[in-house]
């Protein structure tokens, strides 16, 4: 009885709060007799008086079930009126349950307490019910109907029935018919009733729904029993393709977010043939980017925080673009046709830039917070989407296909193609190489930097940030094959779906080797990836 | 003339000889003479510098791969780990019934996680000799499994050094779940006994810095014969024209199986050799970063070389246990330039910026006394470890 309490305790306050002020209040005068009644006729009296109450729709009378269930009424033998008695003072005083006004003190022997059996508990729950199946806003009435739905409580059946053949409002009139039937399926009506329960409640199609049904269908066998369990059958099946459908929308928002990290290591990677191992940190930079211009809009312009996003981007890309530049005139340059000393080189420069962010701004994890924006989620029938992943697919398609028009048209894209497929040649007919080489790598740290921006957004922005996407980000570009952004795109979709439909199976650092294993297996098969340039650019 | 002989073929002879020396005076002088006396050894020391000299024997097989062969390894910290592991089942094993749960059976945190029998790839653990021979097959099958996928399919290059990244990486993953009955997370440790004896006393200590030195000793005369026999020849000529050399008829892929498995047998004997040392073995050693620090002890002392790396092994780490105790925020910064500074300005470590000075000197009409001169660094080194 004790949680019982506490949930009709709960939803009177959750009524009480939201629809309160919404209500139209009936005068106290008319409710001061119906409190009366209460004390009236025993508990068949007291019945009558809660069913009354309740038909007054008045949320005044919220408080007076409440203290009612608590047995917090009284009656006062004097005059027969019902009153609430609490302490006050060191001594008992009567207080006016509906205006709340002090009617002076009472004695113990004044008063006889009214008394609440289980009956009048149901009674009480059934017209709290009621009362809040009405409320004025939607979405309190489908608030609490879903919770009916997940209680599924037979006394709630008449109380259902009724509000449903109120309500007008066709989704919540849904939601209550729902809830209805649900309750139905726990009470004692006919098995033809309960039949057609089950079907309302297999239309619903969701987790809450398949729960009640295999409740249902592991009791006694019967025609209900198999017609239960039949749509729990159903209801699995159809959520078996919607979680096929959740694991490739989680697939496309982990490839994304490989391509994102990817992207501009297969431009110096794929494209310079430069293994960049501070690639990792180029993506950190542009995170800490973001989190220092929140950290000025914060202070200065809090009312621009919504654009921070927007106004990191290019910075970021600045920023990190920037330390590319550095890093391939002071370093990388000297080392070109090098790769494996490249590789150690660059290692170097990421412990010496993550040692830096860590001196700079401390090893913990920073804040970066979420735009409006990015915030909150939409269902796509049993498929929840969040904002933030969303903008993070379309964003990542979109630095992609900027990407592939730069490199296509644009005269710097050009001179970068020909650099990478015969650089002396490039260079006999007037291109600068070094220029070339040092704007591509700041291209690709710059990218690096971007994602970094995104990144913030679903992960914690620290100084090992950078690390935890390196080796994926090369698995990514070695598996779609160097030298082809294509590739790149297909291998981190790829990459992403397969992972995300290994883990219900594998469990996620399972699924993890397992796809790790499976690119070391892939390229031995494939040593030049999925995508393989073919023709004399390979072996330049 | 005489650095450079030094510093090749006669210097490794000279290494193995100074080894000798320390295996059996670093014991007597830690263990026999008084703590006053200005030629005693401290515990720590001894401690340290086994750590370094098994740091050592993992140099030297990332350089026998790297140095001679051209396989540049990024996961050899896995074959160490591995190596590694099977000594820290056995020490587990030797704990009995003195753990924290008193089960004569399982270790302690089998216990914790509730098995109730020993998993069957632990059996056999409680056996000396079994775990030392499993010390050296866990990581020869790995690497020749992987290294037979690989060289087969002419991974080369880069590739190759990404993909053993990421077998590490994947290891690492696999080790820090708690199902694999590796201990998860915390590892291996609270070792007691190692053959009877107590693992934390100082003659069990002493004994196994001597064991450490004369094995490491041991690895540079097998890789001494190998490079310098005809195999070791057709390693070079791989190393540096691996078309070419298939060409002409040699089978590339057997010879590269051939020392890449070797190389990953002595990274496991050297795993094996730290875990009694330190106490403890846990995942992070497969942390990829691991492997990356072993491959520039090679560079800094000088791949190529034999004795370059055990050089490079001992400074670089020297220089970690200080920094990391004077000034810890400084040393990631030291590291990186580390690596920055010698693939830019010393591509042949140590070992070889030595020879181009003495060469240099050699050309000029100067007094030999200067080349003596050029082996103090690389005797100062030794020194060190003693």
């Amino acid at each position: 009885m004790f949680t019982f309490r506490k949930a009709l305790t709960t939803l009177l306050v959750m009524l009480a709060l939201v629809a309160a002020p919404a209500m139209a209040q009936t005068p106290t005068d008319t409710l001061r007799p119906l409190v009366d009644a209460l004390g009236q006729g025993g508990f068949d009296g007291a019945e009558k008086a809660i069913a009354a109450l309740a038909a007054t729709g008045d949320p005044a009378v919220l408080p007076i079930f409440e203290a009612l269930t608590a047995g917090d009424l009284n009656v006062r033998k004097a005059d027969k009126r019902v009153v609430l008695v609490r302490e006050e003072g060191g001594a008992d005083v009567a207080v006016d349950p509906l205006t709340g006004a002090v009617l002076g003190p009472v004695g113990r022997r004044d008063t006889d307490r009214l008394r609440v059996n289980n009956r009048l508990r149901s009674a009480i729950a059934a017209a709290v019910a009621g009362l809040s199946l009405r409320a004025s806003d939607p979405q309190v009435r489908i608030t609490s109907a879903e919770s009916m739905f997940k209680a599924a409580d037979p006394a709630m059946v008449p109380a259902l029935a009724a509000a449903a053949a109120d309500e007008e409002n066709a989704a919540v009139r849904a939601r209550l018919e729902q809830a209805l039937a649900a309750s139905v399926l726990r009470s004692d009506a006919s098995d033809d009733e309960k039949i057609a329960a089950i079907g309302v409640v297999a239309a619903r199609g969701d987790r809450d729904a398949l729960s009640l049904l295999n409740n249902i269908a592991s009791g006694t066998p019967g025609p209900v029993q198999q017609a239960a369990a039949d749509a729990a059958a159903g209801i699995e099946s159809s959520l078996a393709v919607w979680g096929a459908a959740q694991n490739v929308w989680y697939g496309v928002s982990l490839g994304s977010v490989l391509l994102l990290a990817a992207i501009g290591l297969a431009i110096t990677f794929g494209v310079m043939g430069v293994i960049n191992m501070a690639h990792g940190e180029m993506v950190m930079i542009g995170a800490y980017t973001t989190f220092v211009v929140q950290e000025i809009i914060r202070t200065s312009f809090p009312g621009l925080f919504d654009w921070s996003l927007a106004i990191a981007l290019p910075l970021a890309f600045c920023v990190s673009g920037l330390v590319g530049i550095a890093i391939e005139r002071s370093v990388i340059r000297w080392l070109y046709g090098r790769p494996l000393e490249t590789l150690l080189a660059t290692w170097g420069i990421s412990l010496i830039l993550q040692q830096a962010v860590r001196t700079a701004f401390g090893p913990s994890n920073r804040e970066v917070g979420n735009p409006s924006w990015m915030s909150g989620s939409f269902e796509i029938g049993q498929l929840s989407i969040t904002y933030g992943r969303l903008w993070i697919v379309v964003f990542s398609l979109c630095v992609f296909a900027a990407l592939m028009l730069l490199m296509r048209y644009t005269p710097f894209g050009l001179q970068m193609r020909a650099v990478t497929q015969n650089r002396r040649m490039a260079s006999v007919m007037g291109i600068r190489t070094p220029w070339v080489d040092a704007m591509t790598f700041g291209l690709g740290s710059g990218i690096a930097g971007i994602a970094g921006v995104a990144l913030s957004q679903i992960d914690n922005v620290s100084p090992n940030l950078g690390q935890s996407y390196i080796i994926d980000s090369f698995m990514v570009v070695v598996f779609g094959g160097v030298g082809n952004l294509w590739g790149t795109l297909v291998g981190a979709l790829t990459l992403g779906v397969v992972n995300k439909f290994l883990e219900p199976y594998a469990g996620a650092v399972l699924g993890k080797i397992l796809v790790l294993v499976f690119i070391i297996l892939f390229i031995q098969k494939r040593p030049r990836g999925l995508f393989a340039l073919k023709g004399r650019a390979v072996e330049a | 003339m005489i650095a450079r002989k030094l510093l090749g073929d006669g210097g490794v002879l000279l290494l193995v000889a100074l080894l000798v020396l320390a295996a059996v005076l670093v014991p007597l002088a830690n263990l026999s003479l008084p703590p006053d006396s200005p030629l005693h050894v401290s515990n720590t020391s001894v401690q340290l510098f086994g750590k370094y000299l098994a740091f050592a024997m993992l140099a030297l097989s990332v350089d026998l791969v790297w140095g001679y062969c051209g396989i540049l390894s990024l996961g050899h910290g896995a074959f160490f780990a591995l190596g590694g592991y099977a000594m820290g089942m056995y020490l587990m094993r030797q704990i009995g019934d003195r753990g924290v749960y008193a089960n004569p059976d399982l270790p302690d945190f089998m216990v914790f996680l509730n098995w109730q029998e020993l998993p069957w790839y632990w059996y056999g653990f409680d056996m000396f000799w079994f775990a030392m021979l499993m010390a050296m097959v866990v990581p020869g099958l790995l690497a020749f499994v992987f290294g037979w996928f690989a060289f087969r399919s002419r991974v080369t290059g880069v590739y190759l050094s990404i993909i053993t990244q990421a077998m590490t990486f994947a290891l690492l993953l696999a080790f820090f779940r708690n199902d694999m009955g590796f201990g998860g997370n915390n590892g291996l440790t609270d070792f007691k006994d190692i053959l009877g004896y107590n693992i934390q006393a100082n003659t069990t200590r002493a004994a196994l810095f001597a064991a450490t030195a004369l094995t490491l000793a041991g690895a540079l005369l097998v890789c001494r014969f190998i490079t310098r026999s005809k195999l070791g020849k057709v390693l070079v000529a791989i190393r540096d024209a691996e078309s070419r050399t298939r060409f002409i008829g040699y089978r590339v892929e057997h010879y590269k199986l051939f020392v890449w498995t070797l190389s990953a047998v002595m990274a496991g004997i050297a795993g094996a050799l730290y875990v009694p040392q330190v106490g403890i073995i846990n995942p992070s050693e497969f942390a990829p970063a691991n492997s990356i620090e072993a491959v520039i002890w090679v560079a800094v002392g000088g791949r190529g070389t034999l004795v370059g790396p055990v050089i490079g092994a001992f400074l670089v780490n020297w220089g970690k246990t200080t920094f990391t105790s004077v000034l810890p925020d400084f040393w990631l910064f030291a590291l990186g330039g580390l690596f920055v500074a010698v693939t830019l300005f010393l591509p042949k470590g140590i070992v070889g910026l030595i020879a181009k000075l003495t060469r240099r000197r050699a050309e000029k009409p100067s007094p030999p006394v200067d080349t003596e001169a050029g082996v103090g660094t690389a005797a100062d080194a030794r020194a060190a470890a003693e």
